[in-house]
């Protein structure tokens, strides 16, 4: 392409004198190739990226699937008995994480999105939907650094509490027998870093995504849907259920799909809160968590070699896959909605 | 409107994806005036060999890489820049990408010399397998960098404690549950400790602190710590954190928490001290110094191939890091051989070990064996 901008450009120069309709025309039609060759460029440009990337990850992967490791390979992966064995927790880690995080950021997000859209007054929506935006640039190792050093051990004491008094739901429950006589003692992660406040940092960072997302579909309900609802005898909330959030919703899902992309793939903040282990456990306050893909692989790759370094690229592939079908699934569930939402 | 004009500053975080370092396969630049006879700018360690053109100190140019264990990062960073302020004609680097990348760099022969936290092995270390040197040349392993690792824990109102090897593998295994159990009250008489329970805390990701840790504890009490020794954590209780200050953080901010760092990091945590027939070696400098000291030399190595047969039970504070720094008893040219002869003799002088101790916390070397790596780095030649 660069190669035809100068030619093209002395044909318009020469071809410039004579008439000046036709020179109108000529830079009308030269406009036109150019820009859509450079659009279709960059189209193709991000299948050409997506296809480096998947045959770097799958060229680099099989070793690990294929072959019996060697000495290189990672402990973890022989101590799990197999590769599958040991990519599947961590896999598990990775969506379990995720799903948590979602469970609070995505009611919290549509909360704060319809304040902003429909309830605060304009100047207030406008200084707080730049607070929010804001959040967003937030780098992901600072997230990271405050959750390990500032909410983590604020939460320990609540921590504390939970296994004490309601360690008879499963969930809060952080007590494992030891030795031979059966006695309990707590798993309970020291200093609060666990899977809940983990998924709680990772909620934080994709809420200013899915927030401002959301808000700009809520600000886009017609006019006419909401009035009409109103003039019904609606109140404000039913107004919002009956003409905002069914015109809304495939906004929601496409943009909670992008925060659960960032979740995903989420690795500074995770590795520096979660104390992971290869195992799967849905268990929130002990230190026997699930590590998610991601965070395990920065946290071995810089003392992995050979094997170690295939089998590292192996779980990338797998999250690679997971976040595919998610990404698939999301869109699915779009597509089949989109003629109740008038987004078209 | 007027908000408008606020900007918002995004900031993007720099996940250093570490670039090699090392200039891959390059020898060091010959220089043309090689041949001023100086003073060695190192006070202790006369590094004019016995050999013709042994003529280090101001007078050496040229560039030079390291590659190693990220144990001695700290130290490697301040020895590098103040050799570097000292000789202006020359360049050296270290790259921290760990222990097996250093060996692997002596043997592809893209860096000079190395760092790692295990000598290379008898089997290993024979002629003709390092592409950094000649042919019929080995290479010599020189301890330069001895830490202690701290047994840290945090509970209150207890600032240090006495423990012996079997009582520490017993807790970091899990048998024990709580800090006021009777073994660990016999160890430390008048000392009020709390009815509560043992966290522990270990290091996540594979590596040399965990390794040392562990193999400290199945040489001393085997009968207790039954598992292998590797650079991965062998049990399954505790809680994993990454890297030296996930584990400082873990237990710094937990309670009745127990753990395992280089003592640089410790801070003021409190410390354990060990020991077996009721003298306890405090974790310092000194006490890991002196550990080092009275342990010999592997049975086996060549003459100055200082690989140390840490004795575990000798007198001094006995988990101790040693990492070593490689070099060619005999490099390609002479140069080279000169540079990296004056850069060992300057980090394992009394100066460059001062200077690493001040900026890493680190153990410098003892005068025995600080004579014994200078005598060795001496040998070095081209």
């Amino acid at each position: 392409m660069s190669a035809q901008a100068p030619s093209s450009d002395k044909e318009r120069t020469t071809s410039s004198e004579p008439l000046d309709s036709s020179l109108v025309r000529d830079s009308k039609r030269y406009g036109d190739t150019l820009f859509s060759g450079i659009s279709t460029g960059s189209a193709l440009m991000i299948f050409v990226i997506l296809a480096a990337v998947a045959t770097f990850l799958t060229t680099q992967a099989i070793p690990a699937v294929t072959r019996e490791p060697g000495p290189t390979g990672l402990t973890a992966v022989e101590t799990a008995g197999g590769f599958w064995q040991w990519v599947l927790p961590l896999a598990f880690g990775t969506v379990w994480a995720s799903v948590l995080a979602m469970l609070m950021a995505v009611p919290l997000a549509i909360g704060i999105a319809l304040f902003l859209s429909h309830y605060a007054p304009k100047r207030v929506a406008k200084t707080f939907g730049y607070i929010v935006d804001l959040l967003a640039a937030v780098p992901s190792v600072v997230f990271g650094l405050w959750g390990v050093t500032v909410l983590a051990p604020a939460l320990d004491p609540f921590y504390r509490w939970l296994n004490d008094n309601l360690s008879w739901i499963y969930f809060f429950n952080a007590w494992v027998p030891y030795g031979d006589g059966g006695d309990l003692r707590p798993n309970l992660a020291a200093g609060g870093q666990n899977m809940l406040t983990a998924a709680m940092v990772l909620a934080l960072m994709v809420i200013p995504i899915i927030t401002a997302l959301t808000r700009e579909v809520f600000l886009q309900t017609p006019r006419l849907h909401e009035e009409a609802s109103l003039a019904l005898g609606a109140t404000r909330w039913e107004m919002i259920r009956q003409a905002v959030l069914p015109f809304g919703t495939s906004g929601i899902i496409s943009s909670s799909m992008l925060g659960l992309g960032r979740a995903l793939g989420e690795t500074m903040a995770v590795a520096m809160i979660l104390p992971g282990k290869v195992l799967i456990s849905f268990k929130l306050l002990t230190f026997d968590n699930p590590n998610t893909i991601a965070a395990y692989i920065a946290q071995n790759f810089p003392e992995a070699e050979g094997d170690g370094n295939h089998q590292l690229i192996a779980a990338g592939l797998v999250l690679f896959v997971i976040t595919l079908v998610v990404n698939m699934v999301a869109r699915a569930i779009i597509h089949s909605r989109r003629e109740f939402s008038g987004a078209n | 409107m007027k908000l408008r004009a606020v900007a918002a500053l995004g900031l993007t975080a720099a996940l250093a994806l570490t670039a090699c370092g090392g200039d891959a396969g390059d020898e060091a630049t010959p220089t043309t005036d090689e041949t001023t006879p100086e003073a060695a700018e190192t006070a202790d360690a006369g590094d004019e060999g016995e050999e013709d053109a042994g003529d280090a100190g101001s007078g050496l140019s040229g560039e030079f890489a390291g590659m190693g264990a990220s144990s001695m990062r700290v130290a490697q960073d301040a020895w590098t820049s103040a050799f570097m302020a000292d000789n202006p004609g020359v360049t050296v680097s270290y790259a921290a990408e760990g222990s097996g990348a250093g060996r692997g760099g002596m043997e592809d022969g893209s860096v000079q010399f190395a760092g790692s936290d295990r000598a290379f092995t008898l089997e290993e270390n024979v002629a003709g397998n390092f592409a950094a040197c000649t042919a019929d040349s080995i290479v010599l392993d020189l301890p330069v960098y001895i830490s202690p690792i701290a047994v840290i824990f945090n509970l209150d109102g207890v600032d240090n404690l006495n423990l012996d090897p079997a009582t520490i593998a017993s807790i970091f295994k899990g048998d024990i549950a709580k800090w006021n159990d009777p073994a660990i009250a016999a160890h430390n008489e008048g000392v009020e400790l709390p009815d509560e329970f043992i966290t522990i805390v270990h290091r996540s990701d594979n590596s040399g602190t965990t390794e040392n840790f562990t193999d400290y504890l199945s040489q001393v009490a085997g009968d207790v710590w039954d598992a292998e020794v590797s650079g991965d954590w062998p049990y399954e209780g505790g809680q994993p954190a990454a890297q030296t200050d996930g584990v400082a953080n873990a237990v710094g901010s937990g309670q009745g928490t127990i753990g395992y760092v280089d003592l640089s990091a410790a801070g003021d945590m409190g410390t354990v001290s060990i020991g077996t027939d009721g003298t306890y070696f405090e974790a310092t400098p000194e006490a890991a110094a002196q550990v080092v000291e009275n342990s010999p030399v592997e049975e086996g190595r060549a003459e100055h191939d200082l690989a140390i047969a840490l004795d575990r039970e000798a007198d001094g504070y006995p988990i101790v890091l040693i990492a070593y720094a490689m070099a060619c008893q005999n490099y390609e040219d002479q140069n080279t051989a000169d540079l990296v002869k004056g850069y060992l003799s300057y980090i394992s002088s009394a100066e460059g070990q001062d200077l690493a101790a001040a900026q890493a916390g680190n153990a410098p070397l003892s005068p025995g064996l600080q004579e014994q790596v200078a005598a060795a780095v001496d040998s070095i030649n081209a």
